[in-house]
């Protein structure tokens, strides 16, 4: 996928393919816009701003509306995230149990700061605010996978992971 | 063959309940997967079925199998419901979480499921309404507005499509009730959705997830297939959020749903007049909805009789943070606050002493360990300055810097404003600003004045002087101007209540800001 960004911002072949069939997928449901878009980041792993105009012509909505939903929501990216991605909780809860620490030893062993992509595009640090562990924080999501109780040696294991 | 259950819960799999349950299952036992009792501190949890009983040892990990299947390891629970954390409880929407497997018909049926249904497609849509409303449920997500009272005017509104909302959008730091129990029982939502669906004339429902939760959506989507023939011709489907705090104000989730930007709406119109696509909608918590199947099988006076005051029936208390014995906690209103952080919760984890607790997720005001004789109550908490809201507790030891909560919680708001209201969206980038001029100024090292020009100095300070003063007194004085604006012309709770934990902060732990600490006698009133 990512051998496939194009910096002229067109799209691949395999990438209007899958924009297309979210597009089929979604386009006479009710409310079809957050389902699709959800649809097309799941294929490609962000929102191509070329899907843009395809998006909003199919639904019969103006380029705006499909692009102010897409930046009013903090899960839809606009470019592709590293290979790996590390969701890093910030709430109240976790910030009880060490959270502030956590996150900065995780930048520090990440070798990245918070809310950015390596620049070797491995990994990307991000925020997220509860994943509802509340009571064994501080927590992560690390590809997908939650992490509880989080310390010096669970960092180390997502680090490898992250290496490998 | 040995039966052994272990849960599959975001929480039990994130402290490594999946490495159990293989490791389990490669020693011959029949792996059930549940849903989380509960209780964290005890997480990942085995339940081994013996004699028709079931034998608890947690916590456990992969290495500790051989011991647990020949009874000898040293986590032995026993019988976990009897277990003190348990056995207070009463657990009204919570009694088959971590019990059954989640996705069973056959174990949900078992356990009373479906008898709510049935009960109230036997009376008449009024009848089912006038239940919930003497039931006493009030909305759990926070406002506690009653929901028949809500039910009744959906029922009495003229419309030819009408909708049943589920607000399971908790994005409530110190919340995780609607998580356990979508992953833990599934249908008795379903259940509750469709018995509303049957009170109020409609035919389709809509479960908002927030994305942060893909366990949920997974059980809740598969729930929904499975049980699509008993709660026909009522249909159901899954939306996901796409990482929006604001969406779970539900007028912002109505218009989320819809495929815009989760933007507040004003009201009027309320959604039971114009909701979804302008139709007639009930927007209820999960846990509202999933409160409904126990009062139409077993009453709405057995839903009533427990409780306190003007809060009927039981609230899932989630008890979080920096806390030994953290978890949910099902019990009648009128449980002081006390009890659940000290006696329940058994302190915090770190063995220190017990400084604020922050009572609602991040929109909820901080209580110091002198107000912990406030019974949980709606009225109690919103006399205090707080709210109960979602019944999420967090709670902080003697290390936390109290202005540095009240600086979170306006960044928190600046990062998660919708930006339909002044109030809220340049309210809150003011508050970070004003909150680390005052924490310079606490630390003595004062912050730079502002440098402008002559005039202009003049023109933005004439109206309010001394307010380029950077020193302790007139920060506080600005903090508290500010959030008095952002609490009374904030379209939404999200402007409207970031004053709450800001205020509460500053009141009750002045000594963090720079003043001086709270006089005892005035601590203890």
């Amino acid at each position: 996928m990512s051998e496939a960004l194009t910096t002229d911002g067109t799209l691949t072949g395999d990438e209007v393919a899958a924009i297309e069939s979210a597009i089929l997928r979604h386009r006479d449901e009710r409310g079809a816009l957050l389902p699709l878009l959800h649809a097309v980041q799941h294929a490609i792993g962000y929102i191509p701003d070329a899907a843009v105009p395809m998006i909003a012509d199919a639904l019969n909505i103006t380029r705006a509306d499909v692009h102010g939903v897409i930046t009013f929501y903090h899960d839809y990216r606009r470019a592709p995230a590293g290979r790996h991605v590390v969701k890093l909780c910030r709430s109240e809860a976790c910030q009880a149990r060490g959270g502030a620490a956590i996150e900065a030893a995780a930048a520090e062993r990440l070798g990245v700061a918070m809310g950015e992509t390596r620049a070797d595009g491995r990994v990307t640090l991000e925020p997220v605010y509860c994943l509802g562990l509340c009571a064994t924080g501080p927590n992560a999501m690390v590809d997908g996978r939650p992490v509880s109780r989080l310390d010096a040696v669970a960092l180390d294991r997502i680090a490898a992971q992250v290496a490998a | 063959m040995t039966r052994a259950f272990v849960s599959a819960d975001m929480a039990s799999v994130a402290l490594g309940a999946d490495a159990v349950a293989a490791a389990l299952a490669a020693r011959g036992c029949e792996v059930v997967r549940t849903g989380s009792r509960g209780l964290f501190a005890i997480e990942p949890l085995v339940e081994i079925e013996a004699d028709g009983e079931r034998i608890g040892y947690g916590p456990v990990g992969p290495d500790d199998v051989a011991a647990i299947l020949d009874g000898t390891h040293a986590n032995r629970l026993g019988d976990v419901a009897a277990l003190p954390f348990f056995a207070k409880q009463q657990r009204f929407t919570f009694a088959r979480c971590g019990v059954i497997d989640p996705l069973s018909l056959a174990d949900y049926e078992a356990h009373g499921g479906w008898a709510g249904l049935r009960a109230a497609r036997a009376m008449s849509p009024q009848a089912v309404v006038t239940a919930v409303k003497d039931s006493g449920l009030r909305g759990r997500g926070g406002a506690g507005f009653p929901t028949g009272i809500k039910w009744q005017t959906v029922l009495d509104a003229a419309g030819d499509e009408k909708f049943i909302v589920c607000n399971a959008d908790e994005g409530d730091s110190g919340t995780f009730a609607d998580r356990m129990l979508m992953e833990g029982d599934p249908y008795c939502l379903i259940e509750g959705m469709a018995i509303a669906g049957h009170a109020v004339g409609a035919d389709h429902g809509y479960i908002y997830i927030r994305s942060e939760y893909p366990f949920a959506i997974d059980v809740v989507e598969r729930a929904i297939e499975r049980s699509a023939g008993i709660v026909a011709p009522f249909t159901l489907e899954v939306r996901v959020g796409a990482g929006a705090y604001v969406c779970g104000e539900e007028t912002a989730l109505l218009d989320s749903i819809e495929g815009k930007r989760g933007q507040v709406r004003a009201k009027p119109p309320l959604p039971a007049h114009a909701g979804l696509f302008g139709k007639p909608t009930v927007i209820n918590n999960v846990l509202s909805l999933a409160a409904v199947p126990f009062i139409l099988s077993e009453g709405a006076e057995a839903y009533a009789a427990v409780g306190f005051g003007r809060s009927r029936g039981t609230m899932p208390i989630q008890i979080a943070g920096n806390v030994r014995n953290g978890g949910l906690y099902e019990v009648g209103f009128g449980i002081t606050l006390g009890e659940l952080v000290n006696e329940i919760g058994g302190g915090t984890a770190t063995g220190r002493p017990v400084r604020a607790v922050q009572v609602g997720g991040p929109l909820g005001a901080y209580f110091p360990p002198s107000m912990f004789d406030m019974p949980f109550d709606y009225e109690t908490f919103a006399a205090a300055n707080g709210l109960i809201g979602h019944a999420g507790i967090t709670i902080f030891d003697d290390t936390v810097d109290m202005a540095h909560m009240a600086r979170f919680a306006m960044e928190f708001c600046a990062i998660e404003s919708c930006g339909k209201c002044t109030p809220c969206r340049i309210g809150s980038v003011r508050g970070v600003e004003t909150l680390d001029k005052l924490i310079a100024a606490r630390n003595g090292r004062p912050h730079e004045p502002l440098k402008v020009v002559p005039g202009l100095a003049k023109a933005l300070y004439s109206r309010a002087p001394g307010r380029e003063q950077t020193g302790v007194g007139a920060q506080s004085d600005l903090l508290r101007d500010l959030c008095d604006t952002m609490k009374y012309s904030s379209l939404c709770a999200l402007g409207g209540f970031t004053p709450y934990p800001v205020l509460s902060a500053l009141e009750h732990f002045p000594e963090d800001f720079g003043g001086e600490p709270q006089p005892l006698a005035d601590a203890a009133e």
